[in-house]
């Protein structure tokens, strides 16, 4: 009875694999990977815009909760998304290997046996008299043809590579999903905002965040360090839109060692490795120096403000809890400085040509050690009251009743994106190798051909077979027959 | 000569362009339409009235008039995309009316090539009237005036990602035409004979097979612009495939044709159901183009709308 029930378990799941691994289970998989990315593109994602997906929540909390259910925020690192994938994998792989160790037991064998009745293949002629079968294995094997001869009959055929184009594309598109793997196992991905004249160090309390694959230690960083020398932005001055970023950084592997000067630009990472250093955004720190009422320095420095718009009007807050009551203030920064009567103040060009400061002073708790995680670059006034409302210029100054605040200048800022990915250049690989295998597959033609000696004796017959209906067999085999003709007249 | 009179220059060639081909669109039209005659009136009455016949030896010259129009058209559109390009120092590729322009020289050219290898003369309506409404389009609600690249552009995978993107989506276009004839024709086909202007155009089977081979001849180059432009987005944007709207979309076109020829050549669909999967596939890439560009948001937004 169990012995029963462990065949039909064991035929079940052999069905099951056969099932899985059959080529329309897998065309069918592509298709639903390709129909699952698409609410992706659709739905603001929380890997690429957790800005829009917050958006999303407050306008319609209750469909947002529900679609967050179904990781509809989060679509290519959802596990409904991985299963397809995953799936795919496991079917790609039980529907090309056995092909493939097929097609290398293949190499060097004889095409198969000329079929009985040639009448009904495609291209049917028959050649009266004159050719041999010499002739015709002459010319099929000048035409690069693997040749079986038989003893009345030639069967041969060519276009292998067809196959062996089809299976390394395959194969490399496998390369690619496990060069991907690798990459999101092993690697890590970081950024850090950093302020023109500073230094970064590559450990992980640098970053402002930083993430690890699951195989991969935090100790597994490059140990280096760049400390920001300079930072040019250059901006179209008809259209405002950027034309060049130059940043400029003294670089030391490892950190400590003499330092050397590297540029990096939008599209030229600085590379340790597998580790790359891209320059990402950019934008403005105000300077500025706080004094209390007794005139003593309780802050100086600069702060970094995040930019709102495409001219770089950037908003901020700076923050004191060392001051008693502590004091914030909600900054807003305006590059190149214009004002109307809907606006206020705002910026109209990108570059730092007039910039002012606009300040809110504020009085009380700054609300920083309830525990909750509070952004650096927003003030919460729920604790707290107004003490006034001031703009600067460079080198002014507000004396806000407690104490007073300078702007003295600004500084920029840089957001470098340091990523480690030991996949990558596996990935590449394998995508070579699919378009070489696809070219291959797609230009090759596969076709037999087939010369028989008619039952009469007296004739020849010639016939082929094209594989997918690919053209041009007719103009080959005409070209055999010239052939058998042009030796026959001579002979 | 200086950057303004070279974009001048560009837009004049675009809208002489823009003529040439309307002249090719009227030939053609006349081609079609003034071949039909009247068996009655030219035999003599003995049968009914209906027996409209076909003769396209009428209309030769017209024929041969649209086409060495459309050949005089892509010459002028080719001149405009170069003028354009010299105008900004530059290839012709940093905004959405840039893409257009160049993607409509794409499509004609990749008539003109299947011209000369097919007869395929009949097509030239249709894509005289496809090229109209892109370059219309292009340069009445697209255009912006020629300006230097914003830095992320500013890389040589640009001439190579774009140029495989769009010269490849214009053999896409050119395959939905040929799907799109192929579905009208047998659906008249399936309601009896076709049609008197219809008779002359290439036989289903013949079709078929046309969408088929455009598609495995460009599936190649689609792949490689896709992995160039992950080479691309390795680096200027630290990340090689990050689910961006205009990626993702790629990829479903990808997709969507991989389905296609393995649906033919390995389930050996034919007809019908492959000429719809050739258009929906064909449509994800017009889809990602239009909509993506315009309103979709993501690291690819240089439309310049």
């Amino acid at each position: 009875m169990s012995e029963i029930r462990e065949l039909e378990a064991a035929g079940l799941l052999r069905w099951m694999w056969r099932q899985l691994t059959s080529m329309r289970t897998a065309l069918l998989l592509l298709l639903l990977l390709g129909l699952a990315s698409i609410p992706g593109s659709i739905f603001p994602q929380r890997s690429q815009n957790p800005m829009k997906v917050q958006q999303y929540f407050s306008a319609n909390p209750t469909l947002a909760h529900w679609m967050d259910k179904f990781q509809l925020f989060s679509v290519y690192g959802s596990p409904w998304f991985a299963a397809i994938y995953i799936l795919l994998f496991i079917s790609l792989i039980g529907c090309v290997l056995p092909r493939t160790f097929d097609h290398l037991k293949k190499i060097g064998a004889k095409p198969p046996l000329t079929p009985k009745f040639l009448e009904k293949m495609e291209a049917f002629t028959v050649v009266e008299g004159v050719g041999s079968l010499d002739t015709a294995e002459k010319w099929l094997k000048r035409h690069r043809f693997r040749v079986r001869r038989e003893s009345t009959s030639i069967s041969a055929e060519k276009g292998y590579s067809r196959e062996t184009g089809n299976l390394l594309f395959h194969l490399s598109l496998i390369l690619i999903l496990l060069a991907v793997a690798v990459g999101g196992l092993l690697g890590s991905r970081g950024e850090a905002i950093v302020n023109v004249g500073e230094r970064f160090v590559n450990t992980p309390t640098s970053y402002d965040n930083l993430s690890f694959g699951k195989f991969q230690k935090e100790g597994s960083l490059v140990p280096f360090a760049l400390t920001i020398k300079n930072f040019k932005a250059t901006y179209n001055i008809t259209t405002n839109a950027p034309s060049d970023y130059v940043l400029t950084v003294a670089a030391e592997n490892p950190a400590g060692s003499t330092a050397n000067t590297q540029v990096i630009r939008v599209n030229k990472p600085l590379t340790y490795g597998s580790t790359k250093i891209y320059l990402q955004a950019n934008g403005y720190s105000p300077v500025v120096t706080v004094k209390d009422k007794t005139g003593k320095i309780t802050f100086q420095g600069p702060v970094v403000f995040l930019p709102q718009d495409a001219n770089l009007t950037s908003t901020g807050a700076i923050k004191l809890p060392d001051m008693n009551p502590q004091i914030g203030f909600v900054g807003s920064f305006v590059p190149t400085y214009d004002r109307s009567a809907t606006r206020g103040a705002f910026s109209v060009f990108p570059e730092a040509l007039d910039p002012r400061l606009l300040l809110s002073a504020w009085q009380g708790n700054l609300g920083l050690d309830s525990g909750n995680p509070q952004s650096v670059y927003r003030l919460d006034t729920s604790k707290m009251t107004k003490l006034g409302l001031k703009q600067l210029a460079v080198g002014q100054s507000y004396d806000f009743g407690e104490g007073s605040i300078t702007f003295d200048g600004w500084k920029s800022w840089v957001n470098l994106q340091i990523v480690d990915d030991p996949g990558k250049m596996y990935a590449l690989l394998g995508a070579i190798l699919a378009v070489l295998g696809l070219m291959v597959s797609l230009f090759t033609r596969q076709r037999r051909i087939w010369v028989k000696i008619d039952p009469t004796g007296k004739a020849l017959q010639v016939a082929g077979l094209a594989k997918n209906g690919t053209p041009g067999l007719d103009e080959e085999v005409a070209q055999l027959v010239a052939a058998l003709l042009n030796t026959g007249s001579e002979g | 000569m200086t950057s303004t009179t070279y974009a001048y220059l560009s837009n004049n060639l675009i809208y002489s362009a823009m003529a040439v081909y309307t002249i090719a669109f009227f030939a053609h039209a006349i081609e079609v339409s003034f071949s039909v005659h009247n068996v009655e009136v030219a035999a003599g009455a003995d049968t009914d009235n209906s027996a409209t016949k076909f003769d396209f030896s009428r209309t030769q010259r017209s024929g041969r008039i649209g086409t060495a129009m459309m050949t005089l058209g892509f010459l002028l559109l080719f001149a405009g995309v170069i003028a354009r390009g010299l105008s900004a120092h530059r290839v012709p590729w940093g905004n959405m009316y840039e893409f257009s322009i160049t993607g409509a020289l794409a499509f004609s050219g990749a008539y003109l090539y299947a011209l000369a290898k097919y007869k395929l003369r009949w097509l030239g309506l249709p894509v005289a009237i496809a090229v109209l409404l892109t370059l219309g389009t292009a340069i009445t609600v697209l255009y912006r005036p020629s300006a230097p690249l914003v830095p992320a552009l500013k890389s040589t995978w640009l001439a190579i990602h774009v140029s495989a993107a769009i010269a490849s989506g214009g053999v896409f276009l050119l395959a939905n035409c040929v799907a799109a004839t192929y579905l009208i024709l047998d659906r008249m086909e399936s309601k009896g004979a076709r049609k008197v202007w219809a008779q002359r155009l290439p036989s289903l089977e013949t079709l078929d097979q046309l969408a088929y081979r455009l598609v495995a001849f460009v599936f190649p180059l689609w792949t490689f612009a896709v992995i160039a432009g992950a080479i691309w987005a390795e680096s200027a944007w630290g990340r090689y495939w990050s689910w961006d709207p205009k990626e993702t979309w790629a990829f479903i076109t990808w997709v969507a044709y991989a389905a296609y020829l393995h649906a033919r050549v390995t389930i050996g669909w034919r007809g019908r159901r492959a000429a719809w999967l050739c258009l929906f596939a064909g449509s994800t890439f017009l889809f990602n183009y239009v909509w993506v560009n315009i309103w979709g948001s993501g690291l690819h937004t240089y439309s310049g709308l």
